[in-house]
C-alpha cells in the first residue's frame, strides 16, 4: 500500500465506522427536509414555469448536493482538526507522505463520504418521486467538484481552527449560509434581480444549479458557465490548500 | 559517503526560536551508527523541541539536519523512511484498534503485509493479547508501547525515544528497555531522551546535556562519570588496643564521624582510596566494615546545570 491508499483507506474507515452518524442521519434529514418543505409548499411553488416537474421532484437534487457540500467539508474538517487536537497527526506528520498524497487521501475520502450521502438521498427519494436522469456526467462532475470544493474548505478550516468551535463557527457562518442560498429550495430564476444578483456570486449556486440540470436537463444559467466556475473554484481551491499544508501552517511549528 | 561511515545523524549549528522564546542554540553534534545516544536536560532545556526538528514537526530558522545523511528538509522522504520517532505525549487515533493502528503506520510508509514483523513488535512489547483492543480500551503504559510499536514498524536505522518511559511502570520500563537494547544490540541507532538518569547511565555510550536551548556537555558516559569524581568510603573500625590521644576525624584529612559510628572520608578519586586505608592502618585501627560510595550520572547531570550559566530571554 502507497502513504495514499493507506491514508485513503483509513479515512475512510473512520467515517464508515460510525456510518449512522456520518451517512445515515444526514440520509434521514435530507429526507425529512423533503417531506416537510414538500408538503407545505407543493401548490406554492411554480419552480420552473416551462416545464413540467413538480416541487418535490425539484428538491432531490439539490437536497442531495446540500448533504453532499455539508458532509465533504465535515469529513476533511473534523478528522484533521480533531487529529490535530489530539495529537495524532504526528503518525502523519512523521511519515514520507507527500503534501500531494495527503491533501488527495482527504479530497478523495471526502468525495466518497459525500457522494455516498448523495446517492443515500437520492435512493431513498425514489421511494416517494420518479427523479429523472438527464444527464449522469453532469451530475458525477458537479457532485465531485463539490466535493473537491468542500472537502478544500474542510482542510483549510480545519488546519487554521485551534479549537472544534472554531470549526464549528466556519460551518455555522460561512458553508451554511453560502449552500441554503444557493438554490437548494428554489429556482434563482424566481428571486427578485438583486438577489438573482448576489446569488450568481456565490459558487455554490453553479454547483447546484449545474448538478440539477444532470437530471432535470435545465439549468438558470448556461451549463457551460457552470463548468467553467466550479472548475477554476475547484482548481483554486485545491492550489491554495496543497499550498497550505506545504507550507506547514500550523501543522508543523 | 559509503553508508555504514556517515553518522546516523548530524546536527550542525541548529536553531530554533517561537517568538521571542530561543529554544534552540547553534547546537552542533552527530551521533554515528549503532550508538545508543542519551540526550539530557532540565524541562524547556529544549530536547523535544530538537527532536521535533529532527522529525520534520518543527522547522528550524538555521542550521542543517541529516539522518542516515538525508536532509530532513531537502530529502525529507528518505530522512522520515530513516527514522522512528517515539512522541513524548500520549497521543492515539480512538477509531482504531492496536492492530489496525500499527498496519495503517506501515501503510503510510508504503510497507505491504507486515503482519509478520508487526507481531514480533507486538511480543516484544507484551501486547500480542492486546492487538484486536481498541486504542481507547488501554492503559496509559499500553498506550506508551504501542507509541513504540508505531515507531518501529518501518524498521527504521535511527529510532528516537522521547522519554518513552515516563508513566511505565517498573516492569514495563524494564520490558521495553530490554527489547530497546535488543534493537540497539541489532545495529539501530537509537537516541533517548529521558528524565531517569540512572536509565540514561545504564543505556547509554554517550550522552549530551541541554540547558536553555544550549548543548553543554557531550561525552562518553564512562568519562562523564570519571569526570571530577569524587568519590566517598564509609568504614567503621574496631577500637585499638592502645587508644590514640585525638580521634580518628581529626587526624584523617577530610573525614566526618557519623552519629551511626562510620565514619565518613572524601577522596578525590577512587586511587586514593588506598591511602587513607593505610593511614587508618598506621593508626593501629582495624578496619571492620568498609563500602565507597560513586558519584554517579545525576551527581554528574546537577554539577554540570549548575556550572553552566542561566541565560533570559
Amino acid at each position: 500500500m502507497s502513504g495514499f491508499s493507506t491514508l485513503f483507506l483509513k479515512e475512510v474507515l473512520r467515517f464508515w465506522k460510525v456510518a449512522v452518524q456520518t451517512v445515515g442521519a444526514p440520509v434521514l434529514t435530507s429526507l425529512l427536509y423533503l417531506l416537510i418543505f414538500s408538503h407545505a409548499l407543493k401548490n406554492r411553488i411554480n419552480v420552473y414555469p416551462d416545464i413540467e416537474i413538480d416541487y418535490l421532484t425539484f428538491l432531490v437534487p439539490g437536497l442531495a448536493m446540500m448533504s453532499l457540500l455539508q458532509n465533504s467539508f465535515a469529513n476533511t474538517s473534523s478528522s484533521l482538526a480533531q487529529s490535530k487536537m489530539m495529537g495524532n497527526i504526528v503518525f502523519i506528520l512523521l511519515t514520507p507522505i507527500s503534501h500531494h498524497a495527503l491533501f488527495a487521501a482527504y479530497i478523495s475520502a471526502a468525495c466518497l463520504r459525500g457522494l455516498l450521502v448523495a446517492s443515500g438521498v437520492i435512493i431513498a427519494s425514489m421511494f416517494f418521486v420518479s427523479v429523472p436522469i438527464s444527464n449522469i456526467f453532469y451530475i458525477l462532475f458537479f457532485g465531485t467538484c463539490g466535493s473537491v470544493i468542500l472537502g478544500s474548505l474542510g482542510l483549510i478550516a480545519g488546519i487554521w481552527a485551534d479549537k472544534f468551535d472554531q470549526v464549528a463557527a466556519f460551518q455555522n457562518f460561512v458553508i451554511l449560509p453560502m449552500t441554503f442560498l444557493s438554490g437548494v429550495f428554489y429556482s434563482v430564476d424566481s428571486l427578485p434581480p438583486l438577489w438573482q444578483m448576489i446569488s450568481h456570486a456565490n459558487p455554490f449556486f453553479y454547483l447546484i444549479d449545474g448538478f440539477r440540470a444532470g437530471f432535470f436537463g435545465r439549468s438558470d444559467v448556461p451549463i457551460e458557465i457552470s463548468i467553467c466556475v466550479v472548475s477554476l473554484v475547484s482548481l483554486f481551491l485545491s492550489l491554495g490548500c496543497l499550498s497550505l499544508i506545504r507550507s506547514g501552517y500550523k501543522l508543523r511549528g | 559517503m559509503d553508508d555504514t561511515v556517515r553518522p546516523a545523524l548530524e546536527i550542525d549549528a541548529v536553531s530554533k526560536s517561537f517568538g521571542a522564546v530561543k529554544a534552540v542554540r547553534n547546537v552542533s553534534f552527530s551521533v554515528p551508527q549503532g550508538e545508543f545516544f542519551g540526550l539530557l536536560g532540565p524541562n524547556g532545556a529544549g530536547k523535544t523541541t530538537l527532536i521535533n526538528s529532527v522529525a520534520g514537526l518543527c522547522r528550524v530558522d538555521h542550521g542543517s539536519i541529516k539522518v542516515m545523511g538525508y536532509d530532513v528538509s531537502g530529502d525529507y522522504q528518505s530522512a522520515r523512511r530513516a527514522l522512528g520517532v517515539v512522541p513524548q505525549e500520549l497521543v492515539f487515533d480512538p477509531f482504531f484498534s492496536v492492530r489496525e493502528t500499527l498496519t495503517f503506520q506501515s501503510g503510510y510508509f508504503g510497507i505491504k503485509k507486515n503482519d509478520a514483523w508487526i507481531d514480533e513488535i507486538l511480543f516484544g512489547l507484551n501486547l500480542t493479547d492486546k492487538a484486536n483492543a481498541n486504542m481507547r480500551s488501554l492503559s496509559g503504559g499500553m498506550k506508551r508501547r504501542v507509541l513504540v510499536a508505531q515507531a518501529l514498524v518501518h524498521r527504521p536505522p535511527v529510532i528516537i525515544l522521547d522519554e518513552p518511559t515516563a508513566g511505565v511502570d517498573v516492569d514495563l520500563r524494564k520490558n521495553l528497555w530490554s527489547f530497546i537494547q535488543k534493537l540497539n544490540d541489532e545495529g539501530h541507532t537509537i537516541v533517548l531522551t529521558t528524565h531517569y538518569l540512572e536509565e540514561a547511565e545504564s543505556l547509554c555510550s554517550r550522552i549530551g546535556m541541554l540547558k536553555n536551548g544550549e548543548l553543554v556537555m557531550i561525552e562518553s558516559t564512562d568519562r562523564l562519570l570519571q569526570r571530577d569524581k569524587e568519590c566517598v568510603i564509609r568504614f567503621r573500625v574496631k577500637q585499638p588496643a592502645k587508644a590514640n590521644s585525638s580521634p580518628l576525624e581529626t587526624l584523617l584529612p577530610d573525614t566526618v564521624f557519623l552519629e551511626s559510628g562510620e565514619y565518613l572520608a572524601k577522596v578525590p578519586s577512587p586511587s586514593e582510596i588506598e591511602g587513607v586505608l593505610r593511614l587508618v592502618r598506621e593508626l593501629e585501627y582495624e578496619i571492620d566494615t568498609l563500602e565507597t560510595e560513586n558519584e554517579d550520572l545525576e551527581d554528574v547531570f546537577l554539577s554540570i546545570m549548575r556550572a553552566s550559566p542561566e541565560r533570559s530571554e
